[in-house]
């Protein structure tokens, strides 16, 4: 039924655009919001400005905020991609058998939200030999865990498009060691694909507010955090915040997409 | 041979170490602590009467489940139509619809709340400009309330119901349509008898997503009505976090409760995807004969065939 459907009825066109204004009008507001001197009782907003964004980005705690999280990320996807790409090879490659468990490990995450994880990692992580609460490391633990889905389908999705197991063996018949195999052969074919999960990994983990605030939030300061205390304070210079922020989030889906259609199209030609 | 592999299996051990330390060892903790006593060893369920006994954090509880149950209702119905409508677009009109769905569906926890506070706060740009032109109709409406926590739930709700819901209108055959139109059905009846039924494990499978997404949601309503407004999410945050612990235990058996409810849901989600596989995919037990089936089935339902040749 899909595909041949052509010619779509006013119906279904008023329908879209009404949804398209239902979702985009909050953001829409903010937009303006971000760009307006003051925004009351008028449709637009009368005086128009830039000074929203010249003080967001000479506010020192903004920054701070920004380079928080940006560090933190990268080291949560870096850790990940390290502990994540021999595991999931292996687990695919020589023990398929390990694979239902895994599907259980990779729905766990979206079981457990966020404020239980926090619960849990605080009691297990506040007091006895390990105790980690409140520090960047229980945090990059949580992280890892918020990202794992992510990971596990990516890398286990493009190692089976690929078909890594008969590239293993031709390699190995053509003598290579099975180390350099995976260095030389898997791993360059996987890689776009793990740069998907990578960025989608990174723009999940940039939107992070539950685990960040309930372990971390007194001391450790991400653009999240930043934005949740700004909040109270100007509603123009949140907007703002919340825009920047926004664009960032599409920019980084916009390579994704990029870089997807760009896979299916190495496969299928 | 023999020796190597036991050399590559050690690249697990990073992966266990992480799942253990960071997955399984919270859960376990949270489910001793939610059973431990405050002094000494022990086992007490005093905890799950205190809190069922209770009428705040029962009330937190039931609050949970309607917002979760009415938001995620709603959602499935607007998702359900709007999905059906994409699929009447061209594929150019239909990957902007997807698209735009799915970066809406990135707009969530605090910086939604504060659009809908721009929008619709106390101060925000529509109540000044309806309080203006005298619209009374939403003179009563409180986005710091029941009814603001339901609109912005729903709003969140909608594109993940979408994207969910679209990719199961493949399941549906165009040659289904053309053989029920032969024997006289209309369009409803098509859609009451074999159009939706085909779609129910979808439906129902997204629905038990839904569930969990809204039961645990709480960047949104923190962000919102902060305290104010008395949600299981938000109950577990004020016990837990913050520099003063006051009754941790309270909030382990509150993380249990939730975690119970999401978990449920996800396991309905599981058990409805096994089944809509039925249809589009290739059930194992299934006779031979109907084997030259299977093979046309396929290429309808790509995602579960791969899952099916792995």
């Amino acid at each position: 039924m899909i595909g041949q459907a052509k010619k779509a009825g006013w119906v279904n066109r008023s329908l879209m655009i009404a949804l398209m204004c239902y979702l985009l009008l909050p953001l829409l507001a903010t937009l303006i919001y971000a760009f307006a001197k003051e925004w009351q009782a008028t449709v637009l907003p009368e005086r128009w400005t830039l000074e929203w964004f010249s003080q967001m980005f000479s506010d020192a705690r903004f920054i701070d905020a920004l380079w928080t999280s940006l560090y933190l990320c990268a080291i949560s996807v870096a850790l990940s991609l390290a502990v994540m790409l021999p595991a999931v090879f292996i687990i695919t490659v020589y023990l398929p058998k390990w694979e239902t468990f895994m599907k259980g490990v990779v729905v766990l995450p979206y079981a457990v939200p966020g404020v239980v994880a926090a619960v849990g990692l605080i009691r297990a992580y506040s007091s006895g030999p390990v105790s980690i609460a409140g520090t960047p490391y229980i945090l990059i633990g949580a992280y890892f865990i918020v990202i794992l889905p992510y990971m596990y389908q990516g890398i286990r999705n493009s190692l089976l498009t690929v078909s890594a197991v008969d590239l293993l063996n031709s390699a190995e018949l053509l003598g290579a060691s099975r180390t350099r195999a995976f260095a030389n052969v898997v791993l360059p074919n996987i890689w776009p694909g793990v740069m998907i999960s990578t960025l989608l990994s990174f723009s999940v983990l940039f939107g992070e507010f539950v685990l960040t605030n309930m372990l971390v939030g007194g001391h450790i300061h991400t653009i999240q955090i930043y934005l949740y205390q700004r909040l109270g304070e100007s509603g123009h210079l949140a907007s703002a915040i919340v825009i920047s922020y926004f664009v960032f989030i599409l920019a980084l889906s916009l390579i994704l997409m990029k870089l997807t259609q760009k896979m299916n199209r190495g496969i299928q030609g | 041979m023999k020796r190597r592999n036991r050399w590559i299996y050690a690249g697990l051990i990073p992966f266990i170490f992480m799942i253990a330390a960071f997955q399984i060892a919270p859960i376990l903790s949270m489910l001793t602590g939610s059973v431990a006593r405050e002094n000494g060893p022990g086992i007490t369920f005093g905890f799950y009467a205190q809190v069922l006994q209770s009428s705040y954090y029962l009330k937190a509880i039931t609050n949970s489940l309607l917002i979760s149950i009415i938001s995620s209702a709603i959602a499935i119905v607007i998702g359900l139509v709007c999905a059906y409508s994409i699929t009447r677009f061209s594929p150019k009109i239909r990957d902007l619809l997807l698209t735009i769905s799915n970066m809406t569906s990135n707009f969530a926890g605090v910086p939604l709340a504060f659009a809908y506070i721009i929008l619709l706060g106390s101060n925000g740009v529509f109540t000044l400009l309806f309080k203006q032109w005298g619209w009374d109709v939403f003179q009563n409406f409180n986005l710091f309330s029941w009814s603001g926590l339901i609109l912005v739930y729903v709003y969140f709700q909608v594109p993940l119901a979408l994207l969910l819901l679209y990719p199961s209108f493949f399941g549906i055959r165009e040659q289904w349509r053309e053989a029920a139109a032969l024997l006289g059905a209309g369009k409803w009846k098509f859609w009451s008898t074999i159009g939706l039924p085909v779609l129910t494990p979808a439906i129902f499978g997204t629905l038990g997503i839904l569930f969990a997404n809204a039961m645990g949601a709480y960047a949104t309503a923190y962000a919102l009505v902060g305290g104010n407004y008395n949600l299981l999410a938000v109950r577990i945050g004020s016990l837990v976090a913050g520099n003063v612990i006051n009754q941790p235990q309270l909030g382990n058996v509150l993380a249990v409760v939730l975690a119970a409810s999401t978990l449920l849901a996800v396991y309905l989600n599981h058990k409805m995807t096994q089944r809509s596989r039925m249809f589009n995919g290739a059930p194992s037990s299934e006779p031979v004969r109907a084997h030259k089936r299977r093979s046309w089935l396929r290429p309808a339902a790509p995602a579960s065939a791969k899952e099916e040749l792995s």
